[in-house]
């Protein structure tokens, strides 16, 4: 099924996205397979791996000049980790990157709709729950690189 | 000698005096040594003439010269700047480019340079400077801005443009139309991650050869001489590499780690791919160079004397020298305003050794990489950081404080792992072997033309000092 703004691989091909586990997390399959997947998708992608603190996220974005950071967290303690990661973008003068988050990021029996709302509120642009397909995410980046292009970072969702 | 056979003349133009080393190439063997005083200031020939007129009287005549092959750590030795994007990064990766090309780092810069950034290069004057920032196809606005303040200023050494390639080209030609000269090279990080530094030191090694031994006034002594290949501590750098690897079929002496204590500073080099051996350990930050060289600028004999008692501690120092605190001091301050002072007495020598075991060990620790253990929720996971040196087969000495020292071993030994810092990944086992005729400059330049001599030269002159466990007070030092 074909999603409105889906972009074609040569579109993709000029975007850079950071992919990496964040904090003391070893979970390292699931981030692999969706580097894997966006890349295969065409898009240039900088994959730090497990085990990555928040700042080697930034600093690796600005090397690159990287036009998003894909963050995942598995083991539980995500939101301690993405606390502040928006303002440290910001900090470090990446104002318009866009920010993902995806993994096991509702601990306990909170719905996903409240723990979805935390991160958004700390400046990530979508966040994913488990079991999101890589299909997925790919055609979310697509939406939002070309509301991006036409002159907005906000998602479309 | 006998007049027909084959010799080389290996010289290094070094900052107190110029030596030279005499090599036999069928036998592989060092005939005669010779000095005189380092004359760069005035005219370095005069010098020269003054440490082959030694190498004549204590050889007997001179021999007709196969290679005469030259280092230069002279004139404040091959003094850099370093600019990069992320301090962790693309400025790590320039600083590793440039102190593996066997530079003295006077400076090292990340990220935008201000006003006042560009004043202090000026005012440090260097003799090449490297500029690097971005990925191939990432940020490139950074060394764009940086390049354009560098244009701007006043400093007139040659620029390495080794950043983003995309940028590489309109960089070269800003500076050259400011008057500058621009070398491009391949970017030192290409990829995220990724280092290439053979490129930049290939360019920073050409523009020694072509600029610097000139501006030095060292091609003053050009007739003495065929070439001037490289800076002294990459020719050291090069001898380790030799020595490690071995050369035309035959092995060398394996993974190992050169200590190489100065009168200014204590560089290490490690020759060793620094893989983890800690079963399950994750490598973190940037991939090491397989040839690496630190440099302690803290870590002297003489002029950083008085930091070395700082950063081991006084006490520690004391209690190693056996000596109170207070005459520590005093001889410490003595040897530190007096650089070419040799032990005088028993005191004297105490201090010298405890100075030395100390940089040793400091500086190793610095250079060997470490474990972390990160607490995650499936237990405990080990992070690396560095390169593992447990396993490596040897340790090679080099300096004055080692030649002059009665026991070399008991300074080497201070390279070894600690069971009291288990983390440090400094080498648990390794023979320790003293370059006691300061010949491994002289492998690392013969390398270069006949690297089967050198090797030969190089593994039957080191030699091998037994490891000595004398010590029950251990100073527990911060690496």
């Amino acid at each position: 099924m074909r999603v409105t703004g889906t972009l074609d691989p040569a579109e993709r091909r000029g975007i850079t996205l950071v992919t990496g586990v964040i904090g003391s997390d070893t979970h390292i399959v699931g981030n692999r397979i969706l580097s894997m997947a966006l890349e295969e998708a065409g898009y240039a992608i900088v994959a730090l791996g497990a085990l990555t603190p928040a700042d080697e996220f930034v600093k690796a974005a600005i090397e690159t000049a990287a036009d998003g950071i894909m963050v995942s967290s598995l083991y539980g303690q995500g939101e301690l980790d993405c606390r502040g990661f928006r303002d440290l973008c910001v900090e470090a003068g990446l104002d318009d990157i866009l920010l993902y988050v995806g993994g096991n990021l509702v601990v306990g029996k909170t719905p996903w709709e409240v723990a979805e709302k935390r991160f958004l509120d700390m400046g990530f642009d979508r966040a994913f729950p488990p079991g999101t397909r890589t299909r997925e995410v790919v055609e979310a980046l697509d939406r939002d690189f070309a509301a991006h292009a036409r002159g907005g970072r906000t998602p479309d969702s | 000698m006998s007049g027909d056979a084959r010799a080389a003349l290996l010289i290094d133009f070094g900052s107190t005096y110029t030596k030279l080393r005499a090599v036999d190439l069928e036998r592989a063997e060092i005939v005669g040594a010779g000095q005189g005083p380092s004359t760069v200031a005035t005219d370095v020939a005069v010098g020269m003439e003054a440490a082959l007129a030694d190498l004549e009287t204590r050889i007997g005549g001179l021999p007709d010269f196969a290679h005469r092959l030259a280092t230069s750590s002279a004139a404040g030795g091959l003094r850099m700047v370093t600019v990069g994007l992320v301090k962790e990064l693309t400025a790590e990766a320039a600083r590793i480019a440039a102190l593996g090309a066997g530079a003295r780092l006077v400076g090292a810069y990340a990220y935008r340079l201000t006003a006042g950034d560009v004043a202090e290069i000026e005012a440090l004057d260097p003799d090449i400077l490297l500029l690097a920032g971005g990925t191939d196809g990432g940020n490139d606005e950074v060394i764009r801005h940086n390049a354009g303040r560098l244009a701007a200023c006043g400093i007139v050494c040659p620029v390495v443009v080794a950043g983003n390639r995309e940028a590489t080209d309109g960089i070269s030609e800003r500076l050259a139309s400011a008057g500058k000269t621009a070398v491009p090279a391949g970017n030192v990080m290409p990829e995220f991650n990724v280092l290439d530094i053979e490129p930049a030191r290939a360019a920073i090694r050409r523009i020694f050869i072509d600029r610097i031994v000139h501006a030095k006034g060292i091609d003053r002594a050009a007739e003495a001489f065929d070439a001037v290949l490289m800076p002294t501590p990459e020719a050291v750098m090069e001898g380790a590499r030799l020595l490690a690897d071995g050369a035309g079929g035959r092995d060398g002496l394996g993974p190992l780690l050169v200590v190489d204590i100065g009168g200014a500073t204590t560089d290490v080099h490690s020759v060793a791919t620094g893989e983890p051996t800690v079963e399950g350990a994750i490598q973190r930050g940037l991939p090491e160079p397989y040839v690496k060289r630190t440099v302690e600028g803290d870590l002297g004999m003489r002029h950083n004397a008085l930091s070395i008692v700082e950063a081991a501690g006084p006490d520690a120092l004391a209690r190693d020298a056996g000596l109170s605190g207070d005459r520590l001091r005093e001889i410490v301050a003595a040897v530190a305003g007096d650089v070419e002072r040799l032990p005088r007495t028993d005191e004297e020598r105490a201090v010298d050794r405890a100075l030395a075991r100390a940089a040793t060990r400091i500086a190793v620790g610095r250079h060997a990489g470490r474990t972390e253990t990160v607490y995650t929720a499936m237990g405990p996971a080990i992070a690396q950081h560095g390169k593992d040196l447990t396993g490596l087969a040897a340790v090679v000495g080099t300096g004055g404080a080692l030649v002059h020292d009665g026991d070399p071993a008991g300074i080497l030994a201070e390279a070894r792992a600690d069971p009291d810092d288990p983390e440090s990944l400094r080498p648990r086992a390794p023979r320790l072997y003293l370059d006691r005729e300061y010949l491994l400059y002289a492998c690392g330049l013969l390398a270069t033309v006949e690297p089967e001599a050198a090797l030969t030269l190089g593994l039957s002159h080191m030699h091998p000092v037994a490891g000595e466990e004398r010590r029950n007070v251990r100073s527990r030092v911060a690496g």
